[in-house]
């Protein structure tokens, strides 16, 4: 698989650490109950067809990236610095 | 009709043209007393043993594809009990005991070859926490030794222990009990004994959905119609979040793939079945001669089943660690299965939310090692309604509850395990 990294081009997943999907943490505070935090601790992390995911360019420029990629193709829709205010305008 | 020499005998002087299929194609009713959903070595072990130990006969095993086609055919076909924990060693120490004696059980020879498991260790730190094992293993009833220096190069004489190596080899956990099973054969074994007792197999058939009414199921639906039940298990491996949001559930799963290659088949030189681990490399070489080799996970969430060249690089270097020989090997075949592994390592079994459907998922790399056990286990509970005290620990809740059975002490994180 070919991650294309906004700094480095198209390189080898090899090169990249995985950091799983994007996704928002829900609001803990104030939260009765154990089901919140099972929630926020172990769901959303296995997502079927197109999902935003962060991936750290480890062996490269060392940048946290976030792509769009099918986990069933592997197709990457998608890709963009992790960072919303390092991205270009 | 039953496999025997005389069989053989009878068949061979026929020109071997009238020997009948496995598996015959039956029409799906529309309703039945327990739907088994997925058609791998675990549903099929259970439809056995629901007609073998309770006389429970009306069942359907649906598969979306061909049965065994999953993760039963893409395994490393090692079986083994040497865990840690009380919980994942009785469940699959009992498997290792049913092995021994289900191909006379099946009259299907699944090819069980006890050869020995030697798991090596690569530092001191390393071979004492194996020591341990060993210790809770003994003390649990079960054949375990700690093997160094010259009685480890007699056990495995092909190991490379010369020289300055990077992860040098200290000592090994040895399980004489260990060994390798065919793992085609546990699938059609068990295919043939369910089908034979009456129960329906239908192949190619995907479910798309489940009936549930006050809490209670009612329906599974599929492809080829609606069956009306009251009892199901979902058994799925890979898929097992997809099938379970259908039903409402949400598992705490990750499906990753797992690769695995073989190389071209040369005469016998090894017996035991090793495990390399500093990172993951398992080698065994099978009956026709060729060497079998597995790694650790690609480390991200995928269904595509497919290879992984820089993961087969790291494979195959930690392989040429154990044995340099394998360098001239040419490799055969590669192929990746979609395991589901959960956030401490260990399966997910038992009864969920919804009244009348089980669960039988995330058991990553040690399910098919397990396969009789958990078939054995899941018949008791959906013939008897009656939780198997073997599978107590494994329930769906224990996220919640924070009795988390973690064999590696690495935590209940995503791709730890």
């Amino acid at each position: 698989m070919l991650i294309p990294c906004p700094f480095c081009g198209h390189r080898d997943q090899a090169e990249f650490a995985y950091g799983g999907p994007a996704r928002a943490l829900p609001e803990l505070d104030g939260q009765d109950g154990t089901h919140a935090w099972r929630t926020a601790l172990y769901s959303g992390y296995n997502p079927r067809g197109p999902v935003t995911e962060l991936w750290f360019h480890a062996n490269g420029c060392e940048s946290w990236i976030q792509i769009t990629r099918d986990t069933v193709t592997h197709r990457i829709t998608r890709s963009c610095l992790a960072n919303p205010r390092e991205r270009e305008p | 009709m039953t496999y025997s020499a005389a069989a053989l005998l009878g068949h061979a002087i026929l020109g071997n043209k009238h020997w009948p299929a496995i598996l015959n194609t039956p029409d799906m009713r529309s309703s039945y007393d327990v739907v088994i959903v997925g058609g791998g070595g675990h549903g099929l072990a259970t439809a056995h043993y629901l007609a073998a130990n309770h006389g429970i006969t009306d069942v359907a095993v649906i598969e979306a594809a061909w049965i065994g086609g999953g993760n039963t055919a893409r395994n490393t076909g090692i079986v083994r009990s040497d865990y840690l924990l009380n919980s994942s060693f009785r469940l699959k120490n009992f498997a290792l005991g049913l092995w021994n004696d289900l191909s006379r059980q099946l009259n299907f020879n699944l090819m069980y070859e006890p050869r020995g498991y030697v798991d090596l260790a690569h530092s001191d730190d390393e071979l004492e926490r194996f020591t341990l094992r060993a210790n809770a293993m003994r003390l649990r009833g079960a054949e375990a030794e700690i093997l160094t220096g010259d009685a480890l190069l007699a056990r495995v004489p092909q190991l490379d222990l010369t020289g300055e190596k990077r992860f040098p080899v200290i000592g090994a956990l040895a399980q004489e009990a260990g060994g390798v099973v065919r793992h085609d054969a546990v699938a059609w074994g068990f295919a043939r004994s369910a089908a034979s007792a009456g129960i329906h197999i239908i192949q190619n058939c995907p479910v798309t959905g489940f009936e549930i009414t006050g809490g209670r199921l009612s329906a599974v639906r599929t492809a080829l119609g609606r069956v009306a039940c009251t009892r199901a298990l979902i058994t799925v491996a890979g898929a097992s979040t997809a099938l379970a949001e259908m039903a409402g559930l949400d598992l705490p799963l990750n499906s990753i793939n797992v690769q695995a290659l073989v190389t071209e088949p040369v005469n016998p030189v090894l017996d035991a079945v090793v495990n390399y681990n500093a990172g993951l490399c398992y080698a065994s070489q099978t009956s026709k001669g060729e060497f079998v080799l597995g790694g650790a996970t690609d480390g991200y969430t995928s269904y595509a089943r497919r290879g992984n060249f820089g993961k087969i690089e790291d494979v195959l270097a930690r392989a040429l660690q154990i044995f340099p020989f394998l360098s001239r090997l040419r490799l055969m075949r590669h192929w990746a299965g979609t395991a589901d592994i959960t956030f401490d390592g260990n399966a997910i079994v038992g009864r969920t939310e919804v009244e009348g459907l089980m669960i039988n998922a995330g058991w990553g790399y040690s399910g098919f090692k397990a396969t009789p056990a958990a078939g054995w286990c899941l018949a008791e509970l959906l013939g008897t309604g009656t939780l198997p005290e073997l599978l107590v620990p494994f329930s769906l809740n224990r996220f919640e509850t924070g009795s988390e059975q973690d064999d590696a002490g690495a935590g209940p994180y995503p791709w730890l395990h």
